[in-house]
């Protein structure tokens, strides 16, 4: 049978068709707003038997489904940037409460100044609230991480929601090949939803409640172990998905090139592509270039970039999301992991693509190219923020002389 | 091996459907396909670009297109306002709805009247003669890039009946009408 064509949007449509889920609700927002409309064509056709939802904004989307979970019912929403800001306290609440639920999330620039296009600010905003937090890099991958999401959220070892990051228009409005799974086949997968606490009006739990503060600490420390257990949970249903639909992507990081790599990127999201190609480029000019796609940003992947750190000589982390005064996000992460190998890997952190900006092989290219002579210079280099800013606009007085057109 | 394809047009000539519908053929011929719109704020009746890639092995970029190797332009007034062939490889294709050649460029250059196909076709709405179909036509005889079967099977799955035939008709036209110019 032919691939589909479908773009991003409509990949995650599919997956929560096949995951037969039963509740959805969601409120507009670009690049997100063509997934609900998908859902609710096929609700409306005949193809899926859900209840849509409709409400008057995120935050009471996501209660919504929040809600429907609490009473046992497998179900979704989605949304993007400031969708995703407004509906943050009710993030905390899901996962908080243990309901298993899955949320796509479609990257997009946080305004002012306004921008819908993709950058991670928006995901990376949610990593501290007991999500599972997937990025996908590809169409195809949307749809299996979308579809894996619920398998992994309503796992007895997790319970915990799941949001499935996919990068606005790069995937969400392009059209590209996808194999959408028989229905049969994804129902043996997947059996219906299980859960052994369910609000009903016969059941005696209470949820929410007020808890002493040992219990409130209890909770936070358990929602990590079940975090931790998810890394295993992660790897067992890729490798299961690979015996039934053909395809695995490596658990919680994807490596491209890595065995014998000196340098190792690490990025997320839809323009690993590109730094892909890159690696493969720099290979032919005799640079051993590595790419370590990271496919969950939470839990996040500690023991496998313990290990490609005490083998490379110098780590190259790409971030599209920038803590102000601070750091790179995934910089952070990879920052504080490197240091159990006592600092000696050079490590530089790179703030590129926000709100869009184009990133290509070239420029991928060229930017590693110039971080390896550094690093092949001194022995060792370490830079946590090195700034890519746009072309053309690399110096202050060009900058400035930008904003002046736009004042 | 890799084409990049720049589609150029107006707002509601259907360029990003263009895209779309190449891509389409492209994947039911088993090669990879990436089709996505110009990320910007699009309205209609203003200049808008819509791309394509179509490959033999899996496409990993996620880049904007900056060397195209091919230009259609679905708009014949279009050339006044915009560089179109930006970018263009020296061995690329520049496919055009015009009646005559319409810059001096040294590239090989198509052209069709497309509107004319259109009108005659009865695809216009709201007075405005869609020509995307008519296009890709154009595009399949200058490149071969797909099969014209493949264009057409791609359009009748994406527009049924009478609409669905009228753009199949259109994209064949297209095919016998376009010339080197």
């Amino acid at each position: 049978m032919p691939l589909m064509s479908l773009t991003g949007n409509y990949a995650v449509a599919h997956a929560v068709r096949l995951a037969r889920v039963k509740v959805i609700s969601a409120y507009p927002i670009t690049p997100q707003t063509t997934i609900v409309e998908k859902l609710s064509a096929m609700v409306e056709n005949g193809e899926l038997d859900a209840k849509m939802v409709r409400v008057e904004s995120e935050h009471s989307a996501l209660a919504t489904v929040f809600g429907a979970a609490s009473a046992g019912a497998r179900a979704f929403t989605a949304t993007s940037s400031h969708g995703l800001l407004y509906m943050h306290e009710v993030v905390w609440w899901a996962a908080g409460s243990r309901i298993p639920l899955v949320m796509a999330v479609v990257t997009r620039a946080i305004g002012p100044p306004w921008n819908i296009h993709v950058d991670h600010q928006d995901i990376f905003d949610q990593r501290d609230t007991g999500w599972i937090i997937g990025i996908a890099q590809e169409n195809q991958e949307v749809l299996d991480m979308t579809l894996q999401a619920f398998k992994l959220s309503e796992d007895p070892r997790v319970y915990l929601p799941v949001m499935v990051g996919l990068d606005g228009f790069i995937l969400s409005h392009t059209r590209a090949p996808v194999d959408v799974p028989e229905q049969e086949l994804v129902d043996e997968w997947l059996p219906p939803r299980r859960q052994p606490y369910v609000i009903s009006p016969e059941s005696n739990y209470v949820m929410g409640n007020i808890a002493p503060d040992e219990v409130h600490f209890l909770m936070r420390y358990s929602m990590h172990e079940a975090m931790e257990a998810a890394k295993t949970v992660i790897k067992e249903i890729d490798k299961e998905y690979g015996e039934v639909f053909g395809r695995s992507y490596g658990g919680l990081i994807e490596c491209h090139n890595c065995d014998d790599a000196d340098y190792i990127v690490v990025i997320t999201g839809s323009w690993s592509g590109d730094a892909k190609v890159a690696s493969d480029m720099l290979r032919e000019n005799g640079y051993k270039v590595g790419v370590a796609r990271i496919r969950y940003i939470r839990p996040w992947p500690k023991e496998e970039l313990e290990e490609l750190g005490s083998r490379a000589k110098g780590i190259i982390v790409f971030d599209r999301a920038i803590s102000m005064g601070g750091y790179g996000p995934l910089y952070s992460d990879v920052a504080g992991t490197l240091y159990s190998n006592g600092g000696k890997t050079s490590l530089v952190g790179v703030i590129a693509g926000l709100a869009g900006v184009d990133v290509g092989a070239e420029t991928f290219k060229e930017t590693i190219t110039s971080i390896i002579h550094k690093i092949e210079e001194n022995g060792f280099f370490f830079e946590p923020r090195l700034w890519l800013l746009p072309k053309d606009y690399s110096s202050r007085e060009k900058m400035l002389e930008v904003a002046k057109r736009w004042l | 091996m890799m084409i990049e394809i720049r589609f150029h047009g107006r707002g509601g000539q259907g360029a990003v459907t263009a895209a779309n519908l190449l891509v389409d053929a492209a994947i039911l011929e088993g090669k990879y396909a990436q089709a996505f719109p110009h990320f910007g704020a699009e309205r209609r009746g203003a200049p808008v670009v819509a791309f394509a890639r179509i490959s033999d092995k899996p496409i990993q970029v996620h880049s904007q297109i900056t060397n195209p190797d091919i230009v259609v332009v679905l708009d014949p007034k279009i050339f006044e306002l915009v560089n179109v062939v930006e970018g263009l490889k020296n061995n690329g294709i520049l496919v055009a709805n015009s009646r005559d050649k319409p810059i001096e460029v040294n590239v090989k250059t198509y052209c069709v009247n497309a509107t004319k196909i259109a009108k005659d076709l009865n695809l216009v709405i709201s007075g405005w003669p869609v020509v995307n179909t008519t296009m890709l036509g154009a595009l399949v005889k200058a490149s071969e890039i797909v099969s014209l079967d493949s264009i057409i099977e791609a359009i009748k799955r994406s527009f049924s009946g009478k609409l669905g035939e009228a753009n199949a008709e259109a994209a064949r036209r297209a095919y016998m009408e376009t010339r080197e110019c």
